[in-house]
């Protein structure tokens, strides 16, 4: 089945044309919308093409980790939700929500995109926790950018509760997060000689290594992940993230244009 | 005490705004959308499709599962711990029980169908959003139905019997009862009872009444979901 599927995708790709519309460094059409959940912090929708994700961010004020009594805390988090997919199953996390949520988290960490410093209240006491859920609505290929980019947004979007005294008021909400340097991360596939961004369910079923990588307003890369069976030679490197430096000032523009 | 007006100006009788859409989720067998207020329903329906482990297939028909769910960022208050809670499980058994009566599975033997609800945001009332969205989910997934099984809460806050409490109205300080209810229109039988508070029982049979009014009404939007789809109105 696999192979007859993996020579159909090869042939498709040969061509130079998916879905009879896009070429292989094409995204499908990517809505961005804030503001879906009235009880969140901040919040996003996310689409590409038929992929739908929701994304989520609440805070919480938490003792700080005693190695950065200086520092805020993030942490991501991804539901595969059943609903989104008949190959999804209730239970623990799977390895891939945990994979997604670490390749979102390293973005987000490593570009230094929040600013850490400003999220501590009182150093060793009180810090500002960011918590960032990724919700699968439909999966239908490409989750990777599409949480990544939901993430931004949702943040974009967020503002601290009201502090009153040691509680927090989640009616009333004042001020952003503080937001530096935005990470953009693409996924680049590799299926046989073909190298494409955007992979669809089918495409996603035979790659046979994927590059994400996250990219800096500067052109300069803050976090990789390398995936699948494949190994990849340095010039397959060079080449992918070229094609996710390129593809990443497309889509810096359309989260930037997120009112 | 006395409860003069509503928290946000709704008649006694006047549920919240609502808005129900057919096939909604493109990898589900059938799905729908349903908000009513600020309370966000999404239901995903997979199957019939074979059940694991096989020690719960029953060989005279399918099963029905529901598994409800409230996204992290979805309640009023603190995040919401991922994964099932007492609290979770229990809604999504009696979501089951709200729907069996009006699905025939014995065409199905050793099959399951799962129903999945989730919320992006709630606003109290979202088991009966979770049961009036994965009735259309079903019938949309072409599930032969004796009838689609639209669900609302009623009550009382303080003197008064009302429809659809929101949360604001289900944390009110004073006497509070909150009535979920789902019905079968086409029978007038009830499938979902469940209360917390106090009623007599007048207060209780007067609020049941209330109610299948608002749910009668409930059940043309979700009639009219299914025909906008099958209009060409819907997503798909």
């Amino acid at each position: 089945m696999n192979e007859i599927m993996r020579s159909t995708v090869g042939r498709t790709l040969s061509q130079g044309i998916r879905d009879g519309r896009r070429d292989l460094l094409s995204y499908r059409p990517v809505e961005l919308k804030t503001g879906i959940s009235a009880n969140a912090e901040g919040s996003a929708h996310v689409k590409i093409g038929t992929t739908e994700v929701f994304v989520g961010v609440k805070l919480a004020v938490e003792r700080p980790y005693p190695d950065t009594p200086n520092k805020g805390m993030l942490a991501v988090n991804t539901e595969l939700l059943p609903l989104s997919s008949p190959e999804f199953e209730t239970g623990p996390p799977a390895i891939l929500a945990i994979e997604l949520s670490r390749v979102v988290d390293r973005g987000i960490r490593e570009s230094g995109y929040l600013d850490m410093d400003k999220l501590n209240i009182t150093p060793g006491e009180e810090s500002w926790s960011i918590f960032i859920d990724i919700c699968t609505l439909n999966s239908d290929g490409n989750l990777f950018d599409a949480a990544a980019l939901g993430a931004l947004v949702a943040l974009r979007d967020a503002k601290f509760p009201k502090r009153e005294g040691k509680k927090l008021n989640y009616k009333e909400h004042k001020g952003k997060l503080p937001l530096k340097e935005m990470p953009i991360s693409v996924t680049v596939l590799k299926i046989g000689s073909h190298l494409l961004v955007d992979p669809d369910r089918e495409e996603e079923e035979v790659y046979d290594a994927r590059l994400t990588v996250a990219v800096l307003p500067d052109g300069n890369l803050c976090a990789l992940q390398k995936g699948g069976d494949a190994p990849l030679s340095f010039d397959d490197i060079e080449r992918m993230v070229s094609i996710a430096q390129d593809k990443s000032k497309e889509l810096r523009k359309l989260v930037e244009s997120v009112r | 005490m006395s409860y003069k007006t509503r928290v946000d100006g709704r008649a006694l009788d006047q549920t919240r705004d609502i808005e129900a859409k057919a096939g909604v989720i493109g990898r589900a067998d059938g799905s729908a959308y349903f908000k009513i207020g600020n309370t966000v329903a999404y239901a995903a329906v997979y199957g019939p499709r074979n059940l694991h482990p096989r020690f719960m297939q029953d060989p005279t028909k399918g099963i029905l599962r529901c598994h409800y769910n409230m996204m992290p960022f979805s309640g009023s208050g603190d995040r919401v711990r991922p994964g099932p809670s007492r609290r979770s499980k229990e809604i999504s058994l009696v979501m089951e029980k709200a729907l069996l009566p009006v699905l025939s599975l014995g065409d199905f033997p050793n099959a399951v169908v799962d129903v999945f609800v989730e919320f992006p945001q709630t606003d109290a009332g979202s088991r009966c959003a979770g049961i009036s969205a994965a009735s259309i989910a079903l019938a949309d997934a072409g599930l032969a139905m004796k009838d689609l099984v639209p669900a609302v809460s009623v009550g009382r806050v303080e003197d008064k019997i009302l429809v659809d409490l929101n949360y604001a109205e289900e944390s009110y300080e004073g006497e509070v009862a909150d009535i979920p209810m789902a019905m079968i229109p086409n029978t007038g039988e009830i499938t979902l009872l469940q209360m917390d508070g106090k009623v007599s029982k007048e207060m209780l049979l007067d609020a049941l009444r209330m109610g299948k009014d608002a749910l009668l009404r409930i059940h043309k939007v979700q009639q009219e979901a299914l025909k906008a789809k099958y209009r060409g109105g819907g997503d798909e």
